[in-house]
């Protein structure tokens, strides 16, 4: 049988991911592992996350999981969620400054307390949370059977930058244009939440399971 | 398009089971929590809350069942309040599948304990709940109430909703004790208030009677969020004909 890890280091919504993943496997197991061996057997990984990032790599780091996820990258689909989008990147402005992964390129930078709308120069909150709109910039496997800019949930104050726009697979608008969902190779990632995007975040991890990856 | 402004039923539960009451008494039952979150799931909502109102901590186990049985169910945002008071409740409201928990008393009684949360679980699912009641003062000034609207605190509303976002809250759900249960329309001012003062999202709570309603609470109250109940527990309206209500009106929602 084959099977998903989602790779659980301490933080994060690891339940719900679980849940959204099983509801949609038809055939592929999910574990949930902080064994850093096990992770490295699993067909397909999922890297979860909520919360701050300099404590989410702290834990990534202690417990391996940075190598783990830089070996998986070489021949097995992975997919990072929202804070475990951002740990991919080189490094993050949040925390003062925090080192991440670093098997993309790019950065994390903060939105900042002062954002506006640039149509109607309403204020706009941050956190950016709620649903919004994911324009799909290129084609992938993993947009099949989703609707260009279908909705989905986000929760966040920081976003990803990419060095170079061609790793962007979706963006959102919210105040500025930013990168909703990012991919090279066999890494897909998502600024928002699929499993707590009902139907349409479930049709995400269906896709990631079929996903061959590059 | 951008984002979306949120509809987000609220379920008070009582021992397990759905109940409203109309300003915190006479209060009816209003279904299986798991059944009713279900079809909200499906006429659309944006997001659930629970509010535990259980007076017996013997009988929170109840509300951990009804949050997993939810959330392997209904792949939307949960929240749970009602008797959250320390960091194990967080914890284990989280790992029954809850995304954010909503903090209200046990705020007032030691902020600290929102700073702690935040800080251990990120501010994304730290909600402050608060209860504001006009009181005298020009300009209109609202304050703190606590136990369901019973006890006062001499707190500023606006004054604690600065300080809890301060404090790391990433959300304020915010429900006037004036108009709750009243079926009269959000307090706009109050909501207004608060939602201009702080930068996080503010859900606004209390006094929804009609789909109208639910439309002045983003239109004039400048709300992120309409939070509502009874309308929607008794069948008076789907949360699909609240968005379609919402949308005519030039409001942005996920249809």
């Amino acid at each position: 049988m084959k099977t998903v890890a989602v790779i659980d280091y301490g933080m994060g919504n690891l339940h719900s991911v679980a849940k959204a993943l099983e509801k949609v496997a038809e055939g592929t197991k999910v574990i949930v592992s902080h064994d850093p061996d096990e992770v490295r057997k699993a067909d397909r990984v999922v890297l979860p996350g909520v919360g701050a990032i300099r404590d989410c790599m702290a834990e990534i780091i202690r417990l391996g999981f940075d190598d783990v996820v830089r070996e998986i990258v070489k021949n097995k689909p992975l997919l990072g969620v929202c804070v475990g989008m951002q740990a991919l990147m080189d490094f993050s402005v949040e925390n003062g400054g925090t080192e991440c992964i670093g098997i993309l390129p790019g950065r994390v930078e903060f939105f900042g307390n002062e954002l506006r709308d640039p149509r109607t120069n309403e204020r706009l909150k941050v956190p950016h949370m709620g649903w919004n709109q994911a324009h799909q910039t290129i084609e992938h496997p993993m947009w099949q059977g989703i609707a260009d800019d279908a909705r989905f949930y986000f929760v966040h104050s920081y976003y990803v930058l990419p060095t170079g726009p061609e790793l962007i697979a979706a963006s959102c608008d919210y105040g500025i244009s930013f990168t909703a969902a990012i991919t090279q190779g066999n890494v897909f990632a998502t600024q928002f939440h699929p499993e707590k995007s009902q139907h349409t975040g479930l049709a995400v991890y269906a896709n990631f399971l079929k996903w061959g990856g590059e | 398009m951008g984002l979306a402004k949120r509809i987000i039923p609220c379920l008070d539960v009582d021992n397990g089971r759905v109940v409203k009451g109309v300003q915190f008494v006479d209060i009816r039952d209003a279904g299986d929590p798991v059944e009713i979150a279900r079809r909200y799931d499906i006429e659309g909502a944006d997001e659930i809350t629970f509010l535990d109102i259980t007076a017996s901590s013997d009988n929170r186990e109840t509300m951990v069942h009804v949050v997993e049985e939810v959330a392997s169910q209904v792949f939307i945002p949960l929240t749970v309040g009602g008797g959250i008071r320390n960091v194990a409740d967080i914890r284990r409201m989280l790992n029954a599948g809850a995304d954010k928990v909503a903090i209200n008393t046990a705020a007032v009684f030691n902020p600290e304990f929102v700073k702690e949360a935040a800080e251990k679980f990120g501010s994304q699912c730290i909600v402050v709940a608060m209860d504001a009641k006009q009181v005298n003062g020009n300009p209109l000034k609202w304050e703190i109430f606590t136990h369901g609207g019973r006890k006062p605190t001499g707190i500023d509303a606006i004054e604690w909703a600065k300080k809890m976002v301060n404090y790391g809250a990433g959300e304020i759900l915010l429900t006037s004790m004036d108009r709750d249960g009243t079926k009269v329309g959000f307090d706009l001012a109050l909501t207004r208030a608060i939602s201009e003062t702080v930068h996080v999202p503010v859900i606004a709570s209390g006094g929804v009677g009609n789909l109208d309603h639910l439309c002045e609470g983003v239109k004039q109250g400048a709300a992120d969020a309409v939070l509502a109940a009874s309308i929607f527990h008794f069948g008076e309206y789907t949360i699909e004909e609240a968005k379609r209500h919402m949308a005519k009106a030039g409001i942005e929602v996920r249809l």
